[in-house]
């Protein structure tokens, strides 16, 4: 038999039970059907890298914390989201007006905390995947539908994909309102708060919330949630994104405040031109070589 | 990291006769990736998921299986499988990417969309096998 260029596969007859072993080992690498998805082919590596730097007294560098204060409130005939707009890494502000407010779907839209990219990856995919069964459907999505999409998605992946959600949406059976944590646990609430704001953004619901509030009520409600986080807690700032959903109609508000304006100058602090008094003045012509060119067209035919 | 004791960790991996799983890209050991090989590096994966992941379809197959056997009863997923295998017999050549669209039809996958569809899709890998040792290897010369 031949294979080509494999001089060890071409050994012979006679010694093929030995080789046996070797050319499997070598060929299952390649024969294994390639399947998509996370590849954990550097875990090894790193944790072995991880070991020789604990060795030399050093250590990788660490995973960054982010903060964020996101909420959402269902009011008479819809549901309102709140977000704040700073993204952190660590003690550095990476973005001071990023959007966490992301589109699901016309009548859904999640917050999200956590891991910045884990959040936007994560409501693309589940955004796509509702648009494939509302075109396979003919209907618009429920946000059930979304909700255990993200939670079946999120529980398979068992917390390494650092997204917290609050999910908010209107359908055929209302408003709906949904905060997902990043194990793929799920409450269905009227009022939820999510992220390292979270704490004094829900003081504020469990404060002033009642049931069936007017939308400029339910607005302003959120508005001092967000505030309150984007005040009280250092890894969240900036503006404040509210998105209203009711019932055929989506107002994205972005941003809706700005309680962070940067002050404006009170003066220009220029020096005018000539505050420095020339004292001598000198011009030395330089006597340069005046080098002839001419352009010519390229023979191009 | 892992919550799991090591023996049920190991009750949990499968290992494959005559597989090196730390064999580099060339079929032999790469001990600067790595490490030096072990048994125990061998059959614990590198990471928790590793496992769960591989064996992802091969799992929600079995609970779908055993679901429609107590709703339909046995005829149901023994219809099911047998379409399954016929469906996954549709085949280009081991070293070219085949659609599996059927088999997909089947499943529901064409009409949902995960990870496995845009991180490392096999359909968009630039390397591939050799022609003849895949061929040799599917038909079990090899």
């Amino acid at each position: 038999r031949d294979t080509g260029g494999v001089a060890w596969a071409r050994a012979g007859r006679t010694s093929r039970k030995r080789l046996h072993g070797a050319v499997k080992m070598a060929t299952l690498s390649v024969c294994q059907a390639p399947c998509g998805g996370f590849s954990f082919d550097y875990c090894r590596r790193n944790v072995l890298l991880e070991a020789e730097l604990a060795k030399l007294e050093r250590s990788v560098p660490a995973a960054r914390k982010t903060g964020t204060t996101i909420c959402g409130v269902v009011y008479k005939d819809g549901v309102v989201l709140g977000a704040d707009t700073r993204a952190t890494e660590g003690m550095v502000v990476a973005d001071k007006n990023c959007s966490k407010i992301h589109y699901i779907s016309p009548n859904i839209y999640c917050c999200g905390a956590g891991t910045a990219a884990d959040t936007e990856m994560t409501t693309q995919i589940i955004s796509s995947n509702l648009e494939l069964h509302s075109l396979s459907t003919g209907r618009l999505p429920r946000v059930a539908t979304a909700n255990r999409m993200l939670k079946q998605m999120l529980f398979r992946y068992q917390g390494y994909i650092g997204a917290a959600l609050v999910l908010g949406g209107v359908d055929c059976l209302g408003p709906h309102l949904y905060s997902i944590y990043p194990h793929g646990s799920t409450d269905k609430l009227p009022y939820v708060t999510m992220g390292s704001g979270s704490l004094a953004a829900m003081a504020v619901f469990e404060d002033r919330y009642k049931p069936d509030m007017e939308e400029e009520e339910a607005k302003q409600l959120v508005r001092d949630a967000i505030a309150a986080g984007i005040f009280n807690d250092l890894g969240s700032g900036s503006n404040i994104d509210v998105c209203v959903i009711t019932k055929g109609k989506v107002d994205y508000l972005r941003p809706h405040d700005e309680p962070n304006k940067k002050g404006t100058r009170a003066g220009s602090y220029r020096y005018k031109q000539g505050t420095t008094g020339i004292l001598t003045k000198a011009v030395t012509p330089l006597d340069l070589e005046v080098v002839e060119e001419t352009v010519q067209t390229m023979d191009t035919s | 990291m892992n919550t799991r004791g090591l023996r049920s960790q190991l009750k949990d991996s499968v290992p494959v006769a005559g597989l090196c799983t730390q064999a580099g890209s060339y079929g032999v050991q790469d001990p600067l990736r790595k490490g030096f090989s072990s048994v125990k590096n061998e059959l614990l994966p590198s990471h928790p998921l590793e496992l769960s992941e591989k064996n992802f379809h091969l799992n929600q197959d079995k609970m779908n299986f055993s679901t429609l056997r107590n709703i339909q009863g046995l005829h149901a997923p023994l219809k099911l499988q047998m379409e399954y295998r016929a469906t996954r017999q549709i085949q280009r050549l081991p070293f070219l990417q085949s659609s599996n669209i059927a088999l997909d039809t089947l499943r529901g996958n064409d009409e949902s969309i995960g990870f496995e569809d845009v991180l490392n899709d096999p359909a968009q890998s630039e390397v591939m096998g050799d022609p003849h040792m895949m061929m040799e290897y599917k038909l079990g010369l090899l």
